[in-house]
């Protein structure tokens, strides 16, 4: 896809939907379009629709978070166009307590990638037939692709020859889980190894 | 009782009532092709409503991937779809290689070419003899098998494992073929078409598998759409949708060969594209084979750089190239900041990478788009009004494998 046409394209969807499109960016030979919380459903519908876009299938609907953020998380979907044979993607910064509209109404296939950004973000969608957690244990708590989520989860499970039944327990590990800290202490880490820290302590 | 009644009330009244029969299909059913459970709504012998509950093999890959090194997260790809795990390999070097900007050489791209359409034959072969032994025929798998065994061999022999290869690695693949690979490859591909006949012979015509297949399971052009459905499950309903074609990756667009497609969109329809693929796949094989031993084929399998290893002999004799290789394979290398999504026409379907780097030497995000995810995600509209009996023959023909879909 060259880059020319994508920006026919963007040009296009920012003129007939302006009032939705935030920003539009080609990188990598990928067209993005920023759009606003208000626009979804409608503005995708209108991808669907469009002759010029038409883009037919749903792709993916995934979260990026980014805790520093004010809008913490980022919801995308990739749209792909089996006819004009171009892809798209369409991005929307989300609060956490902001509940963003389903498409599911536009797309069916987006019933289980809501339910998965749900389940894996805590995001919440309004209008989604049946937004239950879909990878998850049953029962399960926690949202654990979020940032602040610890990677070895908060339970473990076993089974308990005593009570003859699979127990849950708080996670209990051998050894610290291994964050490995990839800086070379000497190219600008801003943090002070333990044990560096006296020399300076003596000096002053 | 499953259905919630509390024993014989209805025939103390005199009142026959029917109600419908919930019943839980897996996890440990051997036609659910994994831990699938599913949880069918029975009118009779006809599914009212299905409800497939997933996620009993998540392993939190993608959690996983954002603490590990671009190379560490390689291996994690094998483990999604293993019926073919150079393919989703793929998906990932093309990811890294978009946002780096690497050129692969000549020889390495030959290589994934080669080895993808290997793991096309070996999905296909599983797919299509596990779905005949879900619909009655014992014998295809214990052919089929036969055949992915030497396959794997073909595996073991590129790269020293059957199954979890990582053999594909950013800038090119990891190691040269022997030239004795590449002839015994041949020759398997010589003898491969009397087994893909002997399987057809078995099947195609077969009055069971027939009766238990065509007219099972159609979906129509709106359907794939509407459900996202890529790969065979779209070939199969007449639209010629091959990513290999339509966005050309890799040197797919210089190898010859013809996208299969079917008429009725049924299982049976299916079952011939995936045949038919084989033998396409084992054309751009043997093309593969030819361009690998021209004089254009050789050289080098991996774009040195700063993404890969410096090659054996240099590290023997160059201190620069032994503190790389040390800090590529401790550190990492760094991938710049972007965005950037990579897509392979799998066996399955389209399976694609989301990949958001931040500039460090791990991935700040991977979104990883499994065909299976959707596939599945229609069950309960595609076997709505099917008997008991086709869910199985169903979801054999939807080619789900819970390593991609449950990631």
């Amino acid at each position: 896809m060259s880059d020319d046409t994508l920006r026919e394209l963007a040009e296009v969807i920012t003129l007939k939907h302006g009032d939705a499109v935030v920003g539009t960016e080609i990188t990598h030979g990928e067209l993005t379009v920023e759009i606003t919380l208000a626009a979804i459903p409608a503005f995708i519908d209108f991808l669907k629709t469009d002759m010029a876009c038409r883009f037919s299938t749903l792709v993916d609907i995934t979260a990026v978070d980014y805790p520093s953020r004010e809008k913490r998380f980022e919801m995308v979907w990739h749209f792909l166009s089996m006819y004009q044979n171009h892809r798209i993607r369409v991005k929307c910064p989300v609060r956490e307590d902001d509940v963003v509209p389903s498409i599911t109404g536009v797309f069916p296939s987006a019933n289980w990638f809501e339910r998965e950004v749900y389940d894996m973000y805590g995001i919440l969608f309004s209008g989604h037939p049946d937004l239950r957690r879909i990878l998850t244990d049953y029962g399960f708590r926690g949202h654990p692709l979020r940032k602040d989520f610890p990677t070895t989860g908060y339970t473990e499970l076993r089974y308990d020859e005593a009570l003859k039944r699979v127990v849950y327990e708080p996670v209990k590990l051998v050894q610290e889980y291994r964050q490995f800290d990839f800086m070379s202490p000497w190219e600008g880490a801003d943090y002070i190894l333990p044990g560096d820290d006296k020399p300076g302590a003596a000096k002053g | 009782m499953m259905d919630g009644g509390k024993g014989f009330e209805d025939a103390l009244t005199g009142e026959q009532k029917i109600r419908n029969f919930n019943i839980n299909f897996g996890p440990q059913h051997p036609a659910a092709h994994g831990v699938l459970r599913l949880v069918l709504e029975l009118d009779g012998e006809i599914v009212e409503r299905c409800d497939p509950h997933i996620g009993l093999l998540h392993r939190g890959t993608e959690k996983l991937m954002e603490s590990r090194t671009y190379l560490q997260n390689l291996p994690y790809f094998d483990r999604l779809d293993y019926v073919a795990p150079m393919n989703q390999e793929h998906a990932w070097c093309l990811a890294i290689e978009k946002l780096t900007g690497v050129e692969v050489p000549r020889r390495a791209s030959l290589i994934r070419v080669l080895y993808s359409e290997i793991g096309r034959i070996l999905n296909h072969l599983l797919n299509v003899t596990t779905q005949a032994m879900d619909v009655g025929a014992l014998t295809p798998p214990l052919w089929g098998f036969e055949e992915r065994e030497k396959l794997m061999v073909f595996y073991e022999r590129a790269c020293g494992a059957r199954l979890h290869a990582a053999y594909f690695r950013p800038g090119g693949v990891h190691q040269d073929l022997p030239p004795e690979l590449l002839d015994d490859i041949e020759e398997w591909a010589g003898h491969f078409p009397n087994v893909l006949d002997d399987i057809d012979g078995l099947l195609t015509e077969n009055r069971i598998f027939k009766q238990r297949n065509a007219d099972i399971g159609v979906v129509s052009e709106e359907e794939i759409l509407d459900w996202g459905f890529s790969g065979v499950m779209v070939r199969g309903s007449g639209l010629a949708w091959d990513l290999r074609r339509a966005q050309p990756y890799e040197c797919y667009d210089e190898f010859e060969f013809q996208i299969p497609v079917g008429k009725n969109g049924d299982c049976y329809d299916r079952y011939l594209v995936r045949m038919e693929e084989m033998r396409q796949s084992l054309r751009i094989i043997l093309q593969a084979i030819e361009k690998l031993r021209a004089p254009e084929g050789q050289g080098d399998v991996l774009a040195r750089g700063k993404i890969t290893p410096p090659s054996r002999g240099e590290m023997k004799t160059s201190m620069e190239a032994l503190i790389h290789h040390f800090k590529l394979y401790t550190e990492g290398f760094h991938v710049p900041e972007g965005e950037v999504y990579a897509s392979v026409e799998a066996p399955k379907g389209e399976f694609g990478v989301y990949l958001v780097a931040d500039g460090t030497n791990r991935p700040y995000k991977a979104k990883i788009r499994a065909p299976g995810y959707l596939h599945l995600q229609a069950m309960d509209h595609v076997a709505g009004g099917h008997q008991l009996a086709d869910v199985a023959a169903i979801i054999g023909t939807m080619d789900v494998v819970f390593g991609e879909i449950d990631r």
